[in-house]
């Protein structure tokens, strides 16, 4: 049985049926709409597993999931060497965003990341402590920073409703996932010009640690090769 | 193959080599609360320790080092001079080398002593290489307090100085503001003056606790940066110099004592390396054959800022270093609040220098 991951929720579940049945595959959610499960019309052994898009690279990297539908965000930041773990085999050309650090607009002298080092040691001088930076993407942050050579920062969680995180005192810039900016823009934020960590879709992957038995081999190629862009 | 048994006799036999010296044997928990951590490591010790939370204390960490709670714990007790070794895994997140292991034995010592910091840089050095005896390594040393006192005795601002000294630990950066500062490469141009920001300002939401005031600072300073001239090229030549200087220590010490007359501001340091070399040599350590780089010890955490050293096996070039150490002085003053604790000290691998041992046999 092949097991399929799809979020289970919102405008990305949503996009991700149309996605499918563009393509001839007509996923199936199960009669209660409670149950977390389904199948695809016409093709036998595939399982539908209706998962949060942040728990899918887990189920992915274990081999529990043959294929999932998540961002190539949470790919990246949730797997240690993620293209050793999973496979793209279609990029679904929807759910845009791009992984940035923002700071507040009326910071006139910050503009680039290298900004962004001399504010960060100018700020712990004054206030005793590290620039803040509230995200949840604390390891992509952290890589990207390191290369970069910015110091005296520190990471704050954040979990949801980062933009808000400036405004509301918990830190003094964010780095978050944003498709048009506007979010941004109405909390007063601004995009370093060169803090951009990534541009993300949502992305169809392989599983590289899933075992396929013969038969569930036959079924992977047949969706592969339906799906493959 | 390595058993944790092999290992653990490894590790005995090597303490005994530090605790001969009559050092306080020290046993902490292996827990440590991560504000301190935080503090002097900054971020990217999160991404190198396991992070666990507790209730009343909130984050703490898995011990990714024993030097830091050592400090403390010497602060706490405040007996200079004293001598203190130790023995005990600590634990490391690889996530960028995930066939090291996320944990493994040290074994460390230490010296808080300021009455002679040469000497015991030495005696440090040498106990490391007894404790190293019949194993096969090459050997690296270097100086950082060298490489400060050159980037403080150039002929510029402060501002400039203390900017380049902040980065002394992160080569790139470090590079791209010298080429800054001596003109090679374009600097930041903020779109705004003072008086241009005072006139918009309104325009803007002030948000967060970073104030207008500390950015009229930064956009002043800014100006003042771009009408400052540009560091003279000689002394960028003598500080690049210094940076890729690689010989033995005996010819890089002639060099350094030519230099110094040019740049005088780092002649003290410059004896310092002689009376170390001076000690090392004392303690049977051949200093004609002893390998130095200007630059070692930069790429390693914030942290040393005089001597440092590190053994390498020749055999597996990906192997972690099978002991490393240095000076940690800008560490220490920081943690004690302003207060000079001079430190040096080194940490050892049981489980590399057994693998390299098994590996002298085959």
């Amino acid at each position: 049985m092949i097991r399929l991951g799809i979020p289970s929720k919102g405008r990305l579940m949503g996009q991700t049926f149309d996605w499918f049945l563009e393509r001839g595959i007509n996923l199936v959610r199960s009669e209660s709409d409670r149950e977390y499960a389904g199948h695809i019309e016409g093709i036998k052994n595939v399982q539908l597993i209706f998962l949060s898009a942040s728990e899918i690279p887990r189920e992915l990297s274990s081999g529990r999931l043959h294929f999932g539908v998540t961002g190539a965000d949470v790919i990246q930041e949730k797997l240690v060497g993620f293209n050793r773990l999973v496979e793209p085999v279609s990029e679904l050309g929807f759910g845009f965003a791009d992984l940035i650090i923002a700071v507040p607009s009326f910071w006139v002298d910050v503009e680039t990341l290298d900004d962004l080092d001399a504010v960060s040691a100018q700020f712990r001088d004054i206030h005793g402590y590290r620039l803040r930076i509230a995200t949840k993407y604390h390891r992509l942050l952290r890589e990207f920073l390191m290369k970069a050579g910015v110091a005296d920062y520190q990471i704050v969680d954040s979990q949801g409703a980062t933009e808000g995180a400036v405004k509301n005192g918990l830190a003094e810039a964010i780095a978050d996932i944003t498709s048009t900016g506007n979010t941004l823009k109405a909390n007063h934020l601004k995009i370093l010009s060169d803090g951009r960590l990534l541009k993300s879709q949502a992305t169809l992957f392989k599983s590289l640690s899933a075992e396929f038995s013969q038969e569930e081999s036959q079924v992977a190629n047949l969706l592969v090769e339906k799906l493959s862009t | 193959m390595t058993v944790q048994k092999d290992i653990s006799l490894e590790a005995k036999n090597l303490a005994a080599v530090f605790e001969a010296t009559g050092a306080e044997i020290v046993e902490l928990d292996f827990l440590q609360i991560s504000n301190v951590l935080l503090d002097l490591y900054g971020e990217d010790i999160r991404g190198r320790a396991f992070i666990t939370n507790d209730p009343v204390y909130g984050e703490m960490m898995l011990r990714p080092d024993f030097t830091i709670p050592i400090v403390e714990q010497h602060m706490v007790n405040n007996v200079s001079p004293a001598r203190y070794t130790y023995c005990g895994k600590v634990f490391r997140r690889q996530e960028d080398f995930p066939d090291r292991p996320r944990e493994f034995l040290q074994i460390g010592y230490e010296i808080f002593d300021g009455a002679n910091p040469e000497k015991a840089d030495a005696e440090v050095f040498s106990l490391v290489n007894d404790a190293l005896s019949g194993i096969q390594v090459r050997i690296a040393t270097g100086d950082i307090g060298i490489l400060m006192a050159a980037v403080k005795s150039l002929s510029t601002t402060e501002t400039r100085k203390n900017a380049l000294l902040r980065h002394i630990w992160r080569p790139q950066r470090f590079r791209t503001l010298l080429n800054q500062f001596s003109g090679l490469s374009s600097k930041p141009h903020p779109t705004q003056d003072v008086e241009g920001y005072n006139k918009i300002i309104d325009k803007f939401e002030i948000i967060g606790s970073r104030n207008v005031q500390e950015i009229k600072e930064r956009l002043q300073q800014l100006k003042s940066e771009n009408e400052t001239a540009p560091i003279d090229p000689a002394e960028v030549k003598i500080l690049d110099d210094i940076l890729s200087l690689k010989d033995t220590c005996t010819v890089v010490l002639s060099y350094l004592e030519k230099v110094s007359k040019k740049m005088q501001g780092i002649e003290k340091t410059v004896d310092n390396f002689a009376k170390r070399l001076d000690f090392l040599g004392s303690n049977g350590i051949n200093v004609d054959l002893l390998d130095f780089e200007g630059s070692y010890g930069r790429t390693s955490m914030e942290y040393y800022d005089g001597f440092v050293f590190g053994f390498y096996s020749e055999t597996y070039k990906d192997l972690a270093p099978v002991a490393t150490g240095g000076r940690y002085d800008a560490l220490t003053e920081r943690m004690g609040q302003g207060k000079k604790i001079p430190a040096v000290g080194a940490v050892l691998r049981p489980d590399l220098t057994l693998l390299l041992r098994e590996n002298n046999h085959d």
